[in-house]
């Protein structure tokens, strides 16, 4: 190409042989800058790959378990969806997760999506559909499947209770508790529990939670014989009525034929991630997983 | 129409074509022959002074100003919860009306190959308002690393004026086929893979999000111009430059040079960033005695604070005789 454009030129005006020179170093200057260049952003595949970019995602992220191809190619890495986040759960990806730079992410035992948002505004406020539009309510996402990964470090298995901070005083999660504070969520640290029998992962599952105010309304409705009033106001705070538990404790036999309580994750788990940052336990007993969703598990 | 042929030549790294004497009015060439060997070096220096004297840098403090207020805006925005200027650089809502950046969006449209009505929504506006303002007017007044590249830059001439290092240039082409490549390989992989490596995006995000390792790729970068190559991504590879230069095309907001007021003494064309698009005020090579300078510029007004005799102004068609 360098022998075409001299050619060209000196069939106009015949070039010096310094300019000459001058023009064959600036074109193997660029040709080597080309190479650079591209070569580095394309580096950016390598975490995708290896898999190391993958991470719970907000909700509605469009991505299949093991593949965020689709998540990373319409996101435009804006970072919307953390400005409007009431608890502070969602960050942005740095350099080292490659092409899924300053796509949106959660680290759960950091800070969970609690939904205390009740309208999913990272959702809406979303500008390229990245985080899917057709997502109504909590419990219609698919961020992962919650699952006791260590079920001998769970205090519920253990037999025991627990009292204090879930996650010790310097723990700066927030939770929104709506015996507190409806609209606003709180330190996890000023809120701290007495429980005979620890059962904090259902206790502050957002969709059990909802489970249980559904519940209770459905009943006071029933009271007053006026049940349609009730569903339509459910509505109209966005967070209708999940259709299926997440996570209940039930009970299981030990060998010597004592029986304990575990926590059993049920089909309505969304993977929030609740359960995995209330989990008083070092490192957590229960957690995320990614590549499981109630749409893959099958059955 | 040769205005929008030739600023789209010397945006995909064409020399600016010189016109023969056959095609220069007469006008022109009669001023041309005029100065010739009117000016003595202690009139161009007059002139200097007196310009010197007055006000200096106008345009260049205006537009530090513009490009920090933008960006702090989108700092203050997310930091006080104030809702006026949310996202980043990349997509954002000023007031809660979407605005998109045209190179990430057309990046993210490559990739995903879908496009949602927001994306439309945004992509329109900015489309729009960067036809009003001046399409490569984004880089100068808004792009935060311009700010930075401006610094290195300087810091760059201070050394090559010091004599300790060389500047070395890049074929201009070389920004096209850039283009072309991160365009296709958006298609192609799916990934928006120049967004990893896009430092107007990283900074953006830095600022407003807090800053990561990859601000590391961003000091790499001004490295690269402070030592080795003046101001090197925006003139030879950035395609967020070439997307709004295209745009910059058919908009009405440009800087005017008038032949009849040039010395020629290049001091426009030494501070110049994009110096090829200043090459019509060298004796000869301009079109007309009003030629307006072609889209490639970024409209920083460098080198209307620097004209002693003020044959380079601002200039907004059809709106310069109301104003």
């Amino acid at each position: 190409m360098s022998d075409m454009t001299t050619k060209k030129s000196q069939a106009k005006r015949p070039l010096s042989p310094k300019r000459k020179e001058q023009s064959r170093r600036e074109f193997l200057r660029s040709s080597v800058l080309t190479v650079g260049v591209v070569g580095v952003s394309l580096l950016g595949i390598i975490p995708v790959v290896q898999g190391t970019s993958i991470r719970l995602r907000p909700p509605g992220a469009i991505k299949t378990p093991f593949d965020e191809q689709e998540f990373f190619a319409s996101c435009i890495k804006c970072g919307q969806c953390v400005q409007v986040c009431p608890v502070n759960a969602i960050k942005l990806a740095d350099l080292e997760d490659g092409f899924g730079i300053g796509v949106p992410y959660i680290d759960a035992r950091t800070q969970a999506c609690d939904f205390s948002c009740d309208g999913l505004q990272c959702v809406l406020a979303c500008p390229t559909g990245a985080l899917t539009h057709h997502l109504d309510y909590p419990a219609d996402t698919r961020m992962g499947f919650a699952r006791l990964a260590r079920p001998r470090a769970c205090l519920a298995v253990q037999g025991k209770g627990f009292k204090g901070q879930a996650r010790g005083p310097d723990y700066e999660g927030l939770l929104r508790y709506d015996e507190v504070d409806r609209w606003n969520p709180i330190s996890v640290a000023d809120h701290p529990y007495d429980l005979e029998l620890c059962d904090l992962c259902v206790r502050q599952c957002p969709i059990e939670i909802r489970i249980t105010q559904c519940a209770e309304k459905a009943k006071q409705a029933e009271a007053s014989g006026d049940s349609g009033k009730i569903a339509r106001v459910a509505e109209q705070h966005g967070n209708e009525c999940p259709p299926k538990h997440a996570i209940v404790l039930e009970p299981f036999e030990l060998p010597n034929g004592e029986t304990r309580m575990k926590p059993v994750v049920k089909e309505g788990c969304v993977g929030c991630g609740v359960c995995e940052m209330i989990c008083p336990v070092e490192s957590a007993a229960i957690v995320i997983d990614l590549d499981k969703t109630t749409d893959t598990l099958g059955g | 129409m040769r205005y929008i042929r030739d600023s789209l030549s010397q945006i995909f790294g064409n020399k600016p074509r010189r016109p023969s004497k056959a095609e220069q009015p007469p006008e022109l060439l009669e001023i041309y022959q005029g100065k010739k060997g009117n000016l003595s070096k202690a009139d161009v220096e007059a002139v200097r002074h007196e310009h010197h004297t007055g006000c200096c840098n106008k345009w260049q403090r205006r537009r530090w100003i513009t490009l920090i207020l933008v960006n702090v805006l989108f700092v203050v925005s997310y930091y006080f919860d104030v809702q006026l200027l949310e996202g980043a650089l990349t997509a954002s809502r000023f007031v809660g009306f979407h605005m998109a950046d045209l190179n990430s969006a057309l990046q993210v449209a490559l990739a995903y190959k879908h496009i949602v009505l927001n994306l439309v929504i945004g992509t329109a506006t900015v489309f729009i308002m960067w036809l009003l303002l001046g399409g490569r007017t984004f880089c100068s007044w808004v792009c935060p690393y311009h700010l930075l590249a401006e610094w290195a830059e300087y810091l760059h001439l201070w050394l090559v004026k010091k004599k300790l290092i060389k500047n070395h240039t890049f074929n201009r082409k070389v920004r096209g086929v850039f283009y072309v490549i991160f365009a296709l390989l958006a298609l192609i992989s799916g990934y928006t893979v120049f967004e990893t490596i896009s430092p107007t995006g990283i900074l953006s995000r830095a600022l407003i999000y807090g800053p990561g390792v990859a601000l590391i790729w961003v000091g790499a970068l001004l490295l690269f111009e402070v030592f080795y190559s003046r101001r090197a991504w925006c003139r030879y590879v950035c395609p967020i430059g070439v997307t709004y230069g295209v745009v910059g095309v058919l908009s009405p907001l440009r800087v005017k040079y008038n032949a009849e007021a040039c010395h020629h003494e290049g001091d426009c064309r030494k501070i110049c960033m994009v110096p090829h698009v200043l090459d019509l005020t060298v004796r000869g090579a301009a079109h007309d005695v009003n030629q307006d300078v072609g889209a490639d510029c970024t409209r920083c007004g460098m080198c209307v604070d620097v004209c002693p005799t003020g044959s380079l102004v601002y200039e907004f068609k059809g709106l310069s005789k109301l104003l």
